[in-house]
């Protein structure tokens, strides 16, 4: 049994119903009350192949994920084969009676008795399940209802018994399993969203009304919670035929006047580095999401890392100003994609948020996000005295956007160097002028640069430095640590600019310091070297494609604390 | 009343004698004649001289990236609907770098209007083959002649069942003007490849070339989908224009003008509802 909550993974091959068993339970846990973190892995294939659903439930606050098995869902043999050594002392093993579980602690599931169709067989598992974990069965006959509303009454009561038969065996079997306490039954209602949805929500909370995407994992389902919840209130979106037409169209977009975001990994944003250098310079404010996957190339399309960090602070040739955050969770993915909107629009340049698959596919449970909290975000003008010149001299760099309109003077966009109305031109005097006035708004941007989050002791022995997803298993690896070594974490949501004055004392203040990436060559820790001249002393880095637990950080600490 | 003077005169880089020129000022006078104020369009271009012609004249403009008129175009559109969107650039941008850009805008059928200035060879980067030079045709590039079949942009279209297909050539420009019109009325995607010289890289295609071949359609019933497969196969000793095909398939459907557009927060906040 770990410590922090209970551990639980759901095993199978694709198309077996997996990940729907996992989303329901979760949501279950979410609504009992519990605090939710998951952690998808999947092969990059429609059937077959072993995927896995692994879920943290507990009544503190998660972090990160967990290695260590508490409850075991086998959907067939080879979960079993392949997990039977993750599993943690105390844990039980939840398989089909026909599935040798050898001498391990298992309830072995009679499937067909308890469901006849094998339709019904994921609710069995379901069921069983939850009632190991000793969910309230009425929370997820409500949710079975909810889920099979749209099929009609007959499917949800086909359901429901399902789920109370499952029960209902559960609690006629001797086993041995100790299910951690429910939390208060009057907890406050929660949310259970992923990375990607955050983003499509905060999105859409900042007026977010145009996506344009070429399908890619593990960034598609930004867009599709997008379609979901925003086309019903006017949002446009469309499915470009590559990448280079996504970025390009939503430059055009913007300009016409939408709030409009692009979504991609690595490969696909690659293609996009042409429209990111026109975004740059036409001054067209873009919202740009890149969830990051194993490269180079096709690398592993499923798999998790941090690895295109290089690439998103430098993609697009010339020199323009960009902002990059890097959301460690749900909540951050929210407000960094809210706040993305506004910079984007504040400074007419491209902004970045940089995820990867395990955040992207990671549910968490959440406050309900506020949106009557966030601050407004920036709009460009509808309207303009005549003599408006669309990239005009200002102080701080930012000329007044207009969107064009019948009877609006005329808004001249160019991705040639162009003078203060919009014109080509090559004169070299205006060009230093131009150049200048755009990188300029840099300055701007660096003023309005998100503070990194410092957790831990002043002046530790050893300090971890993270960026992105990488906080949780971070704060966990802190909290676990056995050591007599002080330590802290020192986490970056916003990666590129970097404000020395808000971190380099932390930095040079602590003994150690040790960069934590899902990356093989310590990209942040460069950036950082690159930026302010310090150097790291020590890294933990992983790019396996999983990933970063606390026990993943612990082992790479082995000799610093 | 809109008139000609109201789009303005501006110093051009082109080459004296360019096809560029009367296409220009056919862009004008098919915007005045439509009584299309300078504000109410909004005209997309790619990388190329032909790209260049926005610059020359008074209206909203994006002069964007080699090869990717069309999808910024069809953003705008989408974003702004309720204004008209003309998109202006050379044959290597809208054939070459842009071609996929062309069969997916064809598939759309956005109500945009692609204008091709067509002069077979690459003018800007002087004079290297484009996708539609003619076999055998010997560049400083290509030294021993084009090997590469030449696109026919306009079967191509045809064949994809487009809405609106014309061919017209600079030194027609009564004609180009009434075709640009047309195009423009029409509703969905419309392609105007425009003949044009290069009077400085396409010793081969010149005005010449061009006048003794062309000739204007006459009894074509451009809504027959075969007969317009068989003009547009038609490239050689005699090259027709006119409009070929026209189709009535339904233009992508467009919302609202997003600029003005704002959630509810009640909405917004039953979208966050649902995920409890």
């Amino acid at each position: 049994m770990n410590e922090n909550g209970t551990n639980i993974v759901v095993g199978g091959a694709a198309g077996q119903g997996l990940a729907t068993i996992g989303r329901l339970m979760s949501r279950a846990a979410v609504r009992a009350g519990y605090h939710l973190l998951v952690d998808q892995r999947y092969m990059s294939r429609v059937r077959g192949g072993h995927n896995t659903f692994g879920m943290r439930v507990g009544t503190e606050p998660l972090y990160g994920p967990a290695e260590g098995i508490d409850i075991l869902v086998a959907l067939n043999e080879e979960t079993l084969e392949l997990h039977r050594g993750e599993l943690a002392e105390g844990a039980i093993v939840l398989a089909g009676e026909e599935i040798d579980t050898g001498g391990l602690n298992a309830l072995r599931i009679p499937f067909k008795k308890l469901a006849p169709k094998p339709l019904f067989h994921n609710t069995v598992a379901l069921g069983v399940l939850g009632a190991t974990l000793c969910n309230d069965v009425a929370i997820l006959e409500a949710l079975l209802a909810e889920t099979f509303a749209k099929k009609g009454e007959e499917v949800v009561r086909a359901n429901v018994d399902v789920v109370r038969a499952a029960f209902e065996w559960v609690s006629e079997q001797a086993f041995d399993f100790s299910c951690i306490m429910p939390p208060e039954p009057d907890a406050p209602t929660r949310m259970m969203v992923n990375g990607n949805e955050a983003i499509a929500l905060g999105a859409l909370a900042a007026g977010c009304n145009f996506v344009s995407f070429y399908p890619m994992t593990p960034s598609t389902s930004v867009a599709q919670a997008l379609i979901d919840k925003g086309a019903p209130l006017g949002l446009v979106h469309e499915q470009a035929e590559d990448e280079i037409a996504a970025a390009n169209m939503a430059v055009g977009a913007s300009y016409a006047g939408a709030r409009a975001l692009v979504t991609t990994s690595g490969g696909g944003f690659a293609l996009m580095g042409e429209g990111v250098s026109l975004a740059g310079v036409s001054e067209t404010p873009m919202v740009f999401v890149v969830a990051q996957r194993p490269g180079p190339a096709t690398g592993m399309a499923t798999r998790t890392e941090q690895g295109d960090l290089d690439l998103v602070v430098h993609a697009g040739h010339g020199e323009f100003p960009r902002a990059v955050l890097a959301p460690a969770d749900p909540e951050q993915c929210f407000h960094l994609a809210h706040r993305a909107f506004d910079l984007a629009e504040s400074f007419q340049t491209p902004v970045f948020l940089l995820t990867d698959q395990y955040l992207a596919d990671s549910y968490r449970d959440v406050e309900p996000f506020d949106i009557d909290g966030l601050p407004p975000v920036a709009r460009p003008m509808t309207e303009a005295e005549e003599g408006y010149k669309r990239y005009v001299l200002t102080e701080d760099g930012v000329s007044p956007r207009l969107v064009p309109g019948p009877s609006t003077p005329l808004v001249r966009a160019d991705s040639h160097e162009h003078d203060e109305a919009g014109r080509i031109t090559e004169d070299g005097m205006n060009r230093v002028v131009q150049n200048s006035k755009r990188l300029d708004k840099g300055f701007g941007l660096e003023d309005e640069v998100v503070d990194p989050d410092y957790y831990g002791e002043d002046a530790p022995d050893v300090l971890l430095l993270c960026w992105g997803s990488s906080l949780g298993a971070c704060l966990d690896a802190m909290d676990r640590a056995e050591t007599d070594k002080t330590m802290a974490v020192l986490h970056f949501s916003q990666v590129y600019p970097l404000c020395e004055s808000l971190f380099l004392d932390d930095l040079e203040k602590a003994g150690t310091v040790v960069s934590v990436e899902g990356n093989a060559t310590g990209q942040f820790a460069k950036l950082v070297a690159r930026e302010t001249g310090f150097q790291v002393d020590e890294y933990v880095l992983r790019f396996d494609g999983r990933p970063l637990t606390a026990e993943y950080v612990l082992a790479g600490l082995n000799g610093i604390i | 009343m809109v008139s000609i003077e109201d789009y303005g005169e501006f110093q051009t880089t082109w080459c004296p004698g360019c096809g560029n020129f009367p296409i220009l000022a056919s862009v004008k006078t098919a915007l005045a004649e439509m009584g299309v104020a300078p504000s109410e369009v909004m005209i997309a271009s790619g990388i190329g001289q032909a790209a260049k012609l926005p610059h020359y004249m008074n209206c909203h403009m994006f002069n964007g990236l080699h090869g990717r008129v069309l999808p910024l175009a069809q953003g705008m559109k989408l974003a702004n609907p309720d204004m008209r969107v003309l998109c202006v650039s050379g044959d290597g941008c809208s054939y070459g770098e842009g071609g996929n850009h062309f069969l997916a805008a064809i598939r759309r059928n956005l109500d945009i209007t692609l204008l091709v200035h067509d002069n077979q060879i690459y003018g800007l980067t002087k004079g290297q083959a484009s996708p539609t030079s003619a076999l055998g045709h010997v560049t400083k590039t290509q030294p021993t002649g084009v090997r590469s079949a030449p696109f026919n942009p306009i079967a191509t279209a045809v064949a994809m069942k487009a809405n609106f297909v014309a061919r017209a050539f600079s030194g027609e420009p009564e004609h180009l003007v009434s075709v640009i019109k047309e195009a423009m009325d029409h509703p969905g995607f419309a392609l105007v490849d425009i003949l044009q010289p290069c009077v400085s890289f396409n010793k081969v295609n010149t005005f010449g070339w061009y006048k003794e071949r062309t000739y204007l359609l006459k009894d074509h019933d451009a809504s027959d989908w075969g007969a317009a497969m068989a003009v547009a196969d038609e490239f050689g000793d005699r090259i027709p224009l006119g409009v070929i095909y026209r189709n009535d398939r339904e233009a992508f459907p467009l919302g609202k003008r997003l600029a003005c557009s704002e959630y509810d927060r009640n909405d917004l906040k039953a979208v966050m509802q649902s995920y409890t």
